[in-house]
């Protein structure tokens, strides 16, 4: 009898649909994106022979206008990157000049980090360029989280598939993994530090790593940053670079 | 003039020791001019040939966005060879790539080449025997840099037509041993239409090898540049060193010369009775000047004559044996082989020859020129003036 029952039970148990993937996404949004931000962070190369620290202040504006000065070591001080739409410009002040990385030059490396420009100049939407699904849940330092599918929708895309982990309460996420069109796991980004600045979620660290290279990758750290606040136009100018 | 060489030879043989120094310089400078000079000439014609196997062909047709100088050109520069010249160039496909051996990024050229083609010396049937998915060609300073070897696997990173990153494993299937660094140096060699499909670049290259030497002047979208453009600056290079390394046997020749000018001063400032006396007995003045420039000039025929006794074999010995040339210089851009070879031509050596008798008898002619100033009387005397 107690089989007959679970039998029933089990054919009209209806598990709980999976939360839709896009809707996670704009959720995902509403904490990481705001109209404007200054950031200011350290960045901290690990390269083969030790790390090293570069210290920057980046202003942003919607997801076209940034720029970006470095204010130590001495060495990389007074450096300026000015990201306008698909433009980017980067001062040097040992050379006082100003030059304009394209193409092949875009996939540079950004001081030696696991980072490349172009990876920092990636302004669509997620959801403009993958289609994402939910294909799990998982635990991740003791935070219950999503996973996400997105496998690319467009064909100009640098990577064809990625993974990532959405922390189901905050809605910020945890890692994620970027993957060549052979399935290879290119690099792997793991947020951490999670805390709540001006009402969002928002993770202070953040490690990214090329996987397919020795070493430990590049941490990212917040010391500070403001939520929408209002900054000058003059800043996304090309003038700024030279002040 | 006969009486002039009569007279000069004598007093050369007399002066013993002082004369056979002089000579001794003046003839290791002479040598050691064709020598640098035979090493460079041997070397340009050692490097041209092998630029020509094994980069160069009968030159090369380029896409007009392709600049050999700018690897950013490469995102660019490829496209469809045109159908009515294909098959008089081997097809050459440029794209970049990262290699990881050891966890160590590197990045690379990929260059894919066709599997049959016999215009090249890269040993292309390697490729085609390999059974691996991806078999690549490296050249020995490649595997030295990266520490590959044959039948080693790496993780090769690329990208597509759209610029999506792919990865996957690339066999080496063999390393090839060239003298010309640049197919070398951070390059991988792969069958064309694996790195076509790898990238999506169907029928896409980069350059073409002419196959036979012949003018392509005007090619929509082409560039030709013919076999002696492109070893001009091979050439150009080698000039360059030339002069560089003319600074030694020019300062040798310098020395050589400043003795045998010692030398003159000295005889004139010496012998001035005997130029008295020359005088008296009826020569004029530029007879004596004659003399004595003879005298001078008459060193560079015994050095050349004592060179030639000398240099000869140990010239022929080293054009044999070669010169064998440190590893580290091989990886320079132009083309070396671990062992140069001196070639000397008779041009070189008429004008080294040339060379050393002008130069001889102008500096034996500058002090000479103070006997035309002379009192016959005073010299007679023995007077110093």
């Amino acid at each position: 009898m107690k089989t007959f029952f679970a039998l029933i039970i089990s054919l009209f148990w209806v598990a709980p649909a999976p939360p839709d993937a896009a809707a996670i996404l704009k959720k995902v949004d509403q904490n990481m994106s705001a109209d404007s931000q200054i950031v200011e962070s350290t960045m901290v190369i690990h390269g083969r022979r030790g790390s090293r620290e570069v210290t920057s202040r980046g202003y942003s504006e919607g997801k076209f206008k940034s720029f970006t000065e470095y204010l130590a070591p001495e060495r990389e001080k007074g450096t300026k990157m000015l990201k306008l739409e698909d433009k980017l410009w980067i001062y040097s002040p040992s050379s006082d000049r100003t030059i304009q990385l394209s193409g092949h030059m875009l996939r540079q490396s950004v001081m030696g980090s696991d980072l490349s420009y172009e990876d920092m100049m990636e302004d669509r939407k997620l959801l403009d360029m993958y289609t994402a699904m939910v294909i799990g849940e998982e635990t991740l330092s003791g935070r219950k989280t999503w996973v996400l599918e997105l496998n690319a929708k467009v064909e100009d895309v640098a990577y064809v598939k990625r993974k990532t982990w959405i922390d189901q309460e905050r809605y910020v996420p945890l890692k994620e993994e970027l993957f060549a069109k052979s399935g290879q796991l290119l690099k792997k980004t793991v947020m951490s530090n999670v805390s709540k600045i001006g009402g969002r979620w928002y993770p202070k660290s953040i490690n990214y790593k090329d996987m397919l290279k020795n070493g430990k990758g590049t941490d990212f750290n917040i010391n500070n940053i403001q939520f929408n606040p209002s900054i000058p136009a003059h800043i996304f100018s090309k003038a700024s670079l030279k002040k | 003039m006969k009486l002039a060489f009569q007279i000069a030879y004598k007093n050369l043989m007399g002066a013993g020791l002082r004369t056979w120094l002089n000579v001794a310089v003046l003839s290791f400078a002479f040598v050691m001019i064709i020598f640098f000079n035979g090493l460079m000439d041997g070397w340009n014609q050692e490097a041209s040939r092998d630029s020509i196997a094994w980069e160069y062909g009968q030159g090369q047709l380029l896409h007009e966005n392709y600049d050999p100088y700018d690897p950013f050109s490469l995102e660019e520069g490829h496209g469809v060879l045109p159908s009515a010249i294909a098959n008089e160039f081997e097809s050459i496909l440029i794209q970049q790539g990262s290699i990881y051996p050891d966890g160590r990024m590197l990045s690379v050229q990929l260059k894919g080449i066709n599997l049959d083609q016999n215009t090249l010396k890269i040993p292309t049937p390697i490729l085609k025997n390999s059974e691996a998915d991806i078999p690549v060609l490296i050249g020995k300073r490649m595997a030295e840099t990266t520490k590959l070897k044959e039948g080693d696997e790496v993780l090769l990173r690329w990208r597509d037509i759209n610029g999506t990153f792919d990865a996957a494993n690339l066999t080496i299937a063999g390393v090839f041993d060239s003298n010309v660094g640049t197919i070398d140096n951070g390059q991988l060699w792969m069958p064309l239409k694996k790195l076509q499909s790898m990238t999506g670049l169907d029928n896409q290259v980069t350059l073409g090898i002419a196959k036979k030497e012949s003018n392509y002047a005007a090619i929509g979208g082409w560039k030709f540049q013919s076999k002696e453009t492109l070893l001009k600056n091979l050439s150009d290079i080698i000039a360059t060193k030339k002069i560089s390394s003319s600074i030694f046997y020019l300062m040798l020749l310098a020395i050589s010369l400043l003795a045998l000018f010692d030398t003159q001063v000295l005889s004139i400032f010496r012998r001035q009775k005997e130029i008295g006396t020359f005088i008296a007995l009826g020569m004029t003045r530029q007879q004596v000047v004659g003399l004595f420039t003879v005298e001078g000039s008459m060193y560079s025929l015994f050095a050349i004559v004592l060179g030639a006794a000398y240099g000869t074999p140990m010239l022929w010995l080293l054009a044999k044996t070669g010169i064998p040339i440190p590893a580290a210089s091989q990886d320079a851009g132009v083309a070396i082989s671990d062992t140069m070879y001196p070639v000397y031509g008779f041009g070189l050596i008429a004008i080294t020859i040339l060379l050393i008798i002008i130069a001889a008898t102008i500096v034996s002619f500058l002090p000479a020129t103070k006997i035309a100033k002379l009192n016959p009387v005073n010299a007679l005397k023995g007077k110093i003036q």
